[in-house]
């Protein structure tokens, strides 16, 4: 039996199928099993009503939260794409010895081994009504009184998503980047192609697999969120995953599941159309 | 070697300040932690003193922070086991190309992308309906581990496909068993990875909050217990845990980096004799 390489391969695949059925099938099915319910102030009762849909899709805020979800995700995106590109490029194609080159790809990483919350809380000294960021404006003389928009913004929720989230793209990128042909780029110059020609019509196509998975990872992650909305906008703003976490504060779970499924409707319809791009296995 | 060209320039410019802009932050509350006894959340230093840093030390200081401490180091170390463990045996199981691989295959990708809050509610969910108390040591384990995994997996089947298999098939032809293959060629030689995949469980489970949020019960692990703080505190104390947490997280950084580097040493220096005979 132990030769047969299906049931070899399961056995050993066997403890994290069951650590995903129990904590990602199953939670999932929970959920969606639970939106169909109906909650009164107390309990929630076990039914099959498409209540919480029904309210969901009726409601002004929904659609609002939705809509600002998206701004959030496509600003970023954009955002972290440029910066992670440029970061990426530099470091894959400018730096000529590999032991700069793997320090400073762990200086662009470590950041990520730290934590968020901390990383949010960070940027309170410097953005503050009498942070470093005004304080500087105005011994510069650019500006009279403190810009109020600097912290719980827009402004400071898309910063620190960008901040958080760059080297989702940075690492993809530069991991495609490095799989590069150099010889490709020599052919570009020797037939005449300038910097730039050889940067979009040899570089970009050729690192298209490692900006869609950079993408996936930024969209999952800023459409999934509610700490960095909740923290940066000081409760101000909204997003679909403040919408799930405040129903869950007040105990309206049906409520929250049902916000939850739609949103994981999002995001998988989101994947679906970035996954037609990539395949990531071959990318592993 | 020819010369650098202005956008070599330009770029570097660049990328040292996106350095910064990583950095700096981080930086300035580590500066910021050491205000004086009157200092407040911001510039300008209060006069310099390490209050903050006492403040944390005692025992009337806000929330149970060692004892959260202590939580999330335990949790670090549970989860970065398990997730070496089941990395290592879903890379081997991955490598049979076994029916219905290409399924769990996108199984582990949804573990990825899907929103941290979803594992967070179907979780606490269940628990719920079972009757079950949440805590961090199974709840909250389990739900980090759907987060860990994903990164170990990818990092394994990056291995394996540039594993050579060609030292498998002479150990098995100088008759060593399965396991003797697995342990003493193909383990040592996907060694320095391993310790990667290790440093992916231990600080994302150590910095992991999301899943955590409503898995762990009512013991906090250490980055609920500062975002707890967030909203009540409005003292530098919350600079000096932070600096004190990200150093210990730069302290483990380290360690895993130099391990590897040390590993990859060891092996320069023993691994191959070719080029030494004559």
């Amino acid at each position: 039996m132990l030769k047969n390489r299906h049931v070899t391969g399961w056995l050993q695949a066997a403890p994290l199928s069951l650590i995903l059925a129990g904590f990602l099938i199953l939670p999932i099915a929970t959920i969606v099993t639970v939106s169909f319910w109906q909650a009164t102030e107390f309990s929630i009762i076990p039914a099959f009503s498409m209540e919480n849909y029904a309210f969901l899709f009726g409601s002004d805020v929904t659609y609002r939260v939705f809509l600002a979800t998206f701004k959030y995700a496509a600003i970023t995106w954009a955002l972290t794409l440029l910066i992670g590109f440029t970061v990426a490029y530099y470091l894959a194609f400018h730096i000529r010895s590999q032991t700069v080159q793997i320090a400073l790809f762990l200086l662009c990483t470590i950041p990520f081994w730290t934590s968020n919350i901390i990383r949010m809380i960070s940027w309170i000294p410097f953005l503050g009504r009498n942070g470093i960021a005004n304080s500087t404006l105005i011994d510069l003389g650019l500006i009279d009184a403190p810009l109020e928009w600097l912290l719980y913004s827009d402004f400071s929720v898309i910063l620190a998503f960008v901040h958080l989230y760059t080297l989702f793209m940075v690492v993809p990128i530069f991991n495609t980047m490095m799989r590069i042909d150099r010889s490709l780029i020599e052919a570009a110059y020797d037939n005449g192609a300038s910097g730039w020609q050889t940067l979009m019509h040899v570089i970009v196509p050729l690192t298209k697999p490692g900006i869609m998975i950079g993408t996936i990872f930024v969209l999952t992650l800023i459409m999934g969120d509610f700490i960095t909305v909740r923290f940066m906008s000081g409760s101000q703003k909204a997003n679909v995953g403040r919408l799930i976490s405040n129903d869950i504060s007040l105990l309206q779970y049906p409520s929250a599941a049902a916000t939850a499924v739609v949103l994981l409707c999002t995001v998988l319809i989101v994947i679906g159309i970035l996954l037609r791009f990539v395949d990531i296995r071959k990318e592993l | 070697m020819e010369k650098r060209s202005r956008s070599f320039y330009v770029l570097t410019a660049f990328f040292a300040l996106f350095i910064l802009f990583l950095y700096g932050p981080t930086l300035t509350i580590g500066v910021l932690s050491f205000q004086g006894p009157q200092g407040g959340l911001t510039f300008p230093m209060n006069g310099v003193s390490l209050h903050w840093f006492r403040d944390l030390f005692e025992e009337q200081a806000v929330g149970d922070i060692w004892g959260a401490f202590r939580r999330s180091l335990a949790l670090g170390l549970m989860v970065m086991v398990t997730t070496v463990v089941v990395s290592v045996m879903g890379g081997l199981a991955f490598r049979k190309r076994f029916a219905g691989s290409g399924a769990l295959f996108y199984l582990i990708i949804a573990s990825l992308v899907i929103p941290s809050i979803l594992i967070s509610l179907g979780v606490g969910l269940i628990f719920n309906q079972f009757g079950l108390r949440v805590h961090w040591a199974t709840s909250g384990f389990g739900s980090q581990l759907t987060w860990t995994l994903p990164f170990g997996l990818l990092i394994m089947f990056a291995v394996f496909n540039r594993f050579d298999r060609s030292y498998e098939e002479a150990a098995r032809d100088q008759g060593a068993s399965a396991w003797q293959t697995i342990r003493f060629v193909v383990l040592p030689i996907i060694a320095p990875s391993l310790i990667g995949v290790a440093l992916f469980g231990f600080t994302l489970s150590y910095d992991e909050f999301a899943r955590t949020l409503l898995t762990s019960g009512s013991y906090n692990t250490l980055p609920l217990e500062i975002f707890g703080m967030t909203t009540n505190v409005t003292t530098p104390v919350i600079y000096a845990l932070g600096t004190l947490t990200t150093l210990f997280s730069f302290l483990i950084i380290g360690a895993f980096i130099v391990t590897v580097w040390g590993l990859g040493k060891r092996r320069a220096r023993l691994g191959s004799d070719a080029g030494k005979g004559l």
